[in-house]
C-alpha cells in the first residue's frame, strides 16, 4: 500500500511535464523512457530480427532443397546456421518477450510506466550495437563464427576475427537482458496496484517475474563461459584445453547450466501469453490458476538441473547420465499441468476463434508435440540413437516456432488494437494462422523422421536416401517463411483499416486491467492506480 | 499395424510428390544388428506408443472442447469450473506413474550400454579433420578412413556432377573399419583438434570424440554386411564429409582382412603427425 501512495506523490509532482506527450522526431525513440515507446521499439527490433533469422533460414533450406551443394560452400553455411541460431535465440524471440513485458506489465499491474525508465532505454539501445557488432562478423576475414550458436570449444576457437566480436555482442546482449530484468521484477515487487497480491497477477505477469529470475541467474554464467573463450584464445589460458590441463566439456557444462534455463526464458512467457488468451476466448477464468504458477516455478526449478541432458554422448559417468534422464522426466509432470489446465480451461467454456485465440490453440497442440519428442530425448539409451540428428532439430524447432514464436504472435494480434486503437484485418491474420500452422508442420515434421533415419543436424549435404523429405521440409520452409510477409503487412497496416477498437477489445468479458483503459492506451498508463478487489 | 499406416503414408506422399524420387520416404528408426541398437528400437517404439496414447487423450479432449463448447454452437460457459482438487491430483500423479514404467526399461538398457568389460577386441578412433583413424589395439593395425573420392568430387560445389549417380553417396570411405561377427567389440573415442561424434545407427553406439580424453562403447555385431554413420558433432567446414563405415565380417574372413592389413603397414603406420 505505501508504494501505492509513494507512486502518487511522484505523479502529481511530475504531472507537468507529463502531458506534452512524446518528445517529437527522433528524440521520442532516442531518448525514450516511456514504457510503450520502448516496448514499440523491442517489438520491431525483434521482427527485424526475426526476418533477418529468417532469411538464413531461407538459405538454408534452400542449399538442403536437393542433395549436392549448390549455393552455399559448407563453411558458409556453419555461418548461416550459427547466425541464424543467434539471431532467432537472442534477437527475435528474447526481444519479442521484453517488448511484450514492457508494453503489458504496466498495463497489467495498474502502474503508470515500468520502474527504471532510464535504464529500460539503456537496455533497449544496447541491442542494435550487439547485432550491428554481430552481423558484421559476415564481413571480417575468416567470415561469422560458424561453430553452431553453442560456441563449443575447440572448435569455436578456430574462427578467425569473428570470434572477439561475437563474444563482445554477446556480453552485450547479456547485459541488456539483465537490465531489462531487473527493470520486470523492481516494476512487479513494487508498482502493483492496491489490492493486487501476488496471486492475483495475471498469468503473464507470474510468468515473467520467474522468467526475469531465471535471466538474472544464467546471463552471466553465460558471459564467464564466452569471456573464458576469449581468455583461453588471447591469453594463453586453458580453461578448455586438455593440452593445458583444461577440459573441453566444461565449457559445455557451463553453457548448459545457461542454456537450458534459457530454453525456460524462451517459453514460460509464452505460456503467460496463451494463458490469458484461452480462458479470454473460452469465457471462462483459468482453470486452476495456483496450480499453473507453481507449476511454472516448478518448471523454472528442474531447469537448473537438468543441463547435462543436452550433453548425454559426451561420455558422462552412468549416474549422471541416470540422475540427468530422471530429472529430465520429471519435467514432463508440471508441463504436462499446464496443458491439462489450458485444456480444462476450454472444457464446458464458450469458444470463439479469433486470431489470437487460433493462434493460441496452435501452440497448444504443436507445443505438447514438441513436448512428447522431448520426453522421447529425456529417455538416454534412445538418445544416443536420436542426439544430434534431425530429430533434436525437429523437437526444438516444435517447441521454439509454433511454441514462442506463435505464442508471441498470439499476444501480438490479442494486443495490437489496444497499442494502436485500431482492429487489425481479421481475416487477413485468420489467413495468416491457417497458411502458418499448416506450412510449419509441413517444414519441421517431416524433420523427425529425417532424424530417425539417421540424418545428422548442421550439414550442408547429404546422402540421396534422406532427399525426398528434405525436399517437402524446403516447400514448407519457403510457404512458412513468405507467409510471415503476410505478418508484418497485417502489423503495419492495422491503423489503415479504420476500425476502432473499443476499450475491451475483444467481446469476450475482460478479466485483467489492461482493458480498463481506453484503445490506444494512454502514453502513461494509469495516472492513478486502480484498486484490484 | 504400424508397418501397413507406415506403408499407406509413404505411398500417399509419394503420390503427392513424385519429385525428387529417390523412393526413400524412411519413417522410423530401424532395429539395427546389436543387442543395443534393438534395445534402443524396443524403448523408441515404446515411448512413442505412450506418447501417442497421451496424444490421443489429450488432443481428443482438446479436439472435444473445440467442437463441443464452441459458441458459435450455442455453447453457454460453465464459469464455476476453476479449479478441482481431485482431478488436479489424478492428472499429476498419473505421469508420474507412466514416468516411473518408462524410467525402469531405459535404466536397464542404459546399465547394459555401459558396461564395456570383457571385450574381446578393442579399436581406437581418433576423429581429426575431417576424417578417422582407427587403430587395432592388439593387432597392431592401424589406418585412415576418408570420404571416398567418387562422393568427393560430386559434392564440390558446381561439379557438375549428380549425386544420385554414387553409390552410397556421402557415406562411403576408402578403408572401412573391419570387425568380426559375434564379438564384443570395444571402441575407445578420441579425437586430435576439435570434438567429432563417431555414431553407426544399425550398431545404436554414438559418443563424442573429445581431444584429450578417451570415451568408451561397445558392440557385438549379430550380422555380417556394411552399416554406414556420418560423424555427428559438428567440427568444422567438412563436418558433413566424413563417415564412419563397419563391415562386419565372418570371422575367417576378419583374420584374412587382418592378415592383408598386417602385410600392408609393415613399416608401422603413418603417425598423426602426417595430418
Amino acid at each position: 500500500m505505501s508504494n501505492a501512495q509513494s507512486l502518487d506523490t511522484t505523479h502529481s509532482h511530475d504531472h507537468g511535464h507529463d502531458d506534452h506527450g512524446p518528445a517529437k522526431g527522433i528524440k521520442r525513440w532516442l531518448y525514450a523512457t516511456n514504457h510503450k515507446d520502448i516496448g514499440t521499439m523491442y517489438m520491431v527490433f525483434s521482427l527485424a530480427m526475426f526476418l533477418t533469422g529468417g532469411l538464413m533460414a531461407m538459405f538454408i533450406r534452400l542449399e538442403l532443397l536437393q542433395p549436392g551443394i549448390q549455393f552455399l560452400d559448407p563453411g558458409k553455411f556453419n555461418s548461416m546456421t550459427t547466425m541464424h541460431a543467434l539471431l532467432m535465440v537472442f534477437g527475435a524471440v528474447m526481444p519479442a518477450f521484453v517488448g511484450l513485458a514492457n508494453w503489458m506489465i504496466p498495463l497489467q499491474v495498474g502502474a503508470p510506466d515500468m520502474a527504471l525508465p532510464r535504464m529500460n532505454n539503456f537496455s533497449f539501445w544496447i541491442l542494435p550495437f550487439a547485432f550491428s557488432l554481430l552481423l558484421l562478423t559476415l564481413l571480417v576475414p575468416g567470415g561469422s563464427p560458424a561453430g553452431g550458436w553453442t560456441l563449443y570449444p575447440p572448435l569455436t576457437l578456430q574462427s578467425g576475427d569473428a570470434l572477439p566480436m561475437a563474444i563482445f555482442a554477446v556480453h552485450l546482449m547479456g547485459a541488456s537482458s539483465i537490465m531489462g530484468a531487473i527493470n520486470v521484477i523492481v516494476t512487479i515487487m513494487n508498482m502493483r496496484a492496491p489490492g493486487m497480491s501476488l496471486l492475483k497477477m495475471p498469468l503473464f505477469v507470474w510468468t515473467w517475474l520467474i522468467t526475469a529470475y531465471l535471466l538474472i541467474a544464467v546471463m552471466p554464467v553465460l558471459a564467464g563461459a564466452v569471456t573464458m573463450l576469449l581468455t583461453d584464445h588471447f591469453f594463453h589460458t586453458s580453461f578448455f584445453s586438455a593440452s593445458g590441463g583444461g577440459d573441453p566439456v566444461m565449457f559445455q557444462h557451463i553453457f548448459w547450466f545457461f542454456g537450458h534455463p534459457e530454453v525456460y526464458i524462451m517459453i514460460l512467457p509464452a505460456f503467460g501469453v496463451v494463458s490469458e488468451i484461452i480462458p479470454r476466448f473460452s469465457r471462462k477464468p483459468l482453470f486452476g490458476y495456483d496450480a499453473m504458477v507453481y507449476a511454472t516455478a516448478s518448471i523454472a526449478f528442474l531447469s537448473f538441473i537438468v543441463w547435462a541432458h543436452h550433453m548425454f554422448t559426451t561420455g558422462m559417468p552412468l549416474a549422471g547420465e541416470m540422475f540427468f534422464m530422471l530429472s529430465t522426466m520429471l519435467i514432463a509432470i508440471p508441463t504436462g499441468v499446464k496443458v491439462f489446465n489450458w485444456t480444462a480451461t476450454m472444457w464446458k467454456g464458450s469458444i470463439s476463434f479469433e486470431p489470437p485465440m487460433l493462434f493460441a490453440l496452435s501452440f497448444l497442440f504443436l507445443f505438447t508435440i514438441g513436448g512428447f519428442s522431448g520426453l522421447m530425448l529425456a529417455i538416454v539409451p534412445v538418445d544416443f540413437q536420436y542426439h544430434d540428428t534431425y530429430f533434436v532439430v525437429a523437437h526444438f524447432h516444435y517447441v521454439l516456432v509454433p511454441g514462442a514464436i506463435f505464442g508471441i504472435m498470439a499476444g501480438v494480434y490479442y494486443w495490437l488494437p489496444k497499442w494502436t486503437g485500431y482492429m487489425y484485418d481479421i481475416k487477413l491474420a485468420k489467413i495468416h494462422f491457417w497458411l502458418s500452422t499448416i506450412f510449419v508442420n509441413v517444414l519441421f515434421f517431416p524433420q523427425h523422421f529425417l532424424g530417425l533415419a539417421g540424418m545428422p543436424r548442421r550439414i550442408p549435404d547429404y546422402s540421396t536416401q534422406f532427399a525426398d523429405w528434405n525436399f517437402v521440409s524446403s516447400i514448407g520452409g519457403f510457404a512458412f517463411g513468405l507467409t510471415q510477409l503476410l505478418f508484418v503487412y497485417i502489423v503495419f497496416t492495422s491503423k489503415k483499416t479504420g476500425i476502432k477498437a473499443t476499450d475491451r477489445v475483444w467481446e469476450p468479458e475482460p478479466q485483467s486491467l489492461e482493458w480498463t483503459l481506453p484503445s490506444p492506451a494512454p502514453y502513461h498508463s494509469f495516472e492513478t492506480p486502480p484498486v484490484v478487489k | 499395424m504400424s508397418k501397413t499406416i507406415k506403408h499407406a503414408l509413404a505411398v500417399a506422399a509419394g503420390l503427392l510428390l513424385a519429385g525428387p524420387a529417390l523412393a526413400a520416404w524412411d519413417l522410423n528408426l530401424k532395429p539395427g544388428i546389436t543387442e543395443l541398437s534393438q534395445e534402443a528400437y524396443r524403448l523408441h517404439m515404446l515411448i512413442l506408443w505412450w506418447c501417442i496414447g497421451i496424444a490421443v487423450v489429450v488432443f481428443g479432449a482438446m479436439i472435444v472442447s473445440i467442437v463441443k463448447f464452441r459458441k458459435s454452437a450455442g455453447a453457454q460457459p460453465d464459469t464455476s469450473l476453476t479449479h478441482s482438487t481431485t482431478v488436479e491430483v489424478i492428472w499429476t500423479v498419473i505421469p508420474i506413474v507412466i514416468l516411473v514404467v518408462m524410467a525402469i526399461p531405459a535404466a536397464r538398457a542404459l546399465i547394459k550400454i555401459e558396461d564395456t568389460r570383457n571385450s574381446q577386441i578393442s579399436i581406437k578412433i581418433t576423429g581429426f579433420q575431417w576424417k578417422w583413424q582407427y587403430e587395432y589395439l592388439e593387432e597392431k593395425v592401424s589406418f585412415y578412413s576418408t570420404l571416398d573420392a567418387a562422393s568427393n568430387e560430386t559434392r564440390m560445389k558446381g561439379s557438375g556432377k549428380n549425386p544420385a549417380d554414387v553409390p552410397d553417396y556421402l557415406l562411403n570411405v576408402d578403408n572401412p573399419m573391419v570387425v568380426p561377427v559375434g564379438k564384443k567389440v570395444r571402441l575407445l573415442v578420441t579425437a586430435g583438434d576439435v570434438i567429432h561424434a563417431w555414431w553407426v545407427p544399425a550398431l545404436g553406439v554414438k559418443k563424442d570424440a573429445i581431444p584429450g580424453f578417451v570415451n568408451e562403447m561397445w558392440f557385438e555385431a549379430k550380422e555380417v554386411g556394411t552399416f554406414r554413420g556420418q560423424c555427428v558433432e559438428l567440427c568444422g567446414r567438412d563436418h558433413g564429409f566424413m563417415p564412419v563405415v563397419v563391415e562386419v565380417k565372418s570371422e575367417a574372413d576378419y583374420q584374412a582382412w587382418l592378415e592383408a592389413q598386417k602385410a600392408k603397414s609393415a613399416p608401422p603406420a603413418a603417425a598423426p603427425a602426417a595430418i
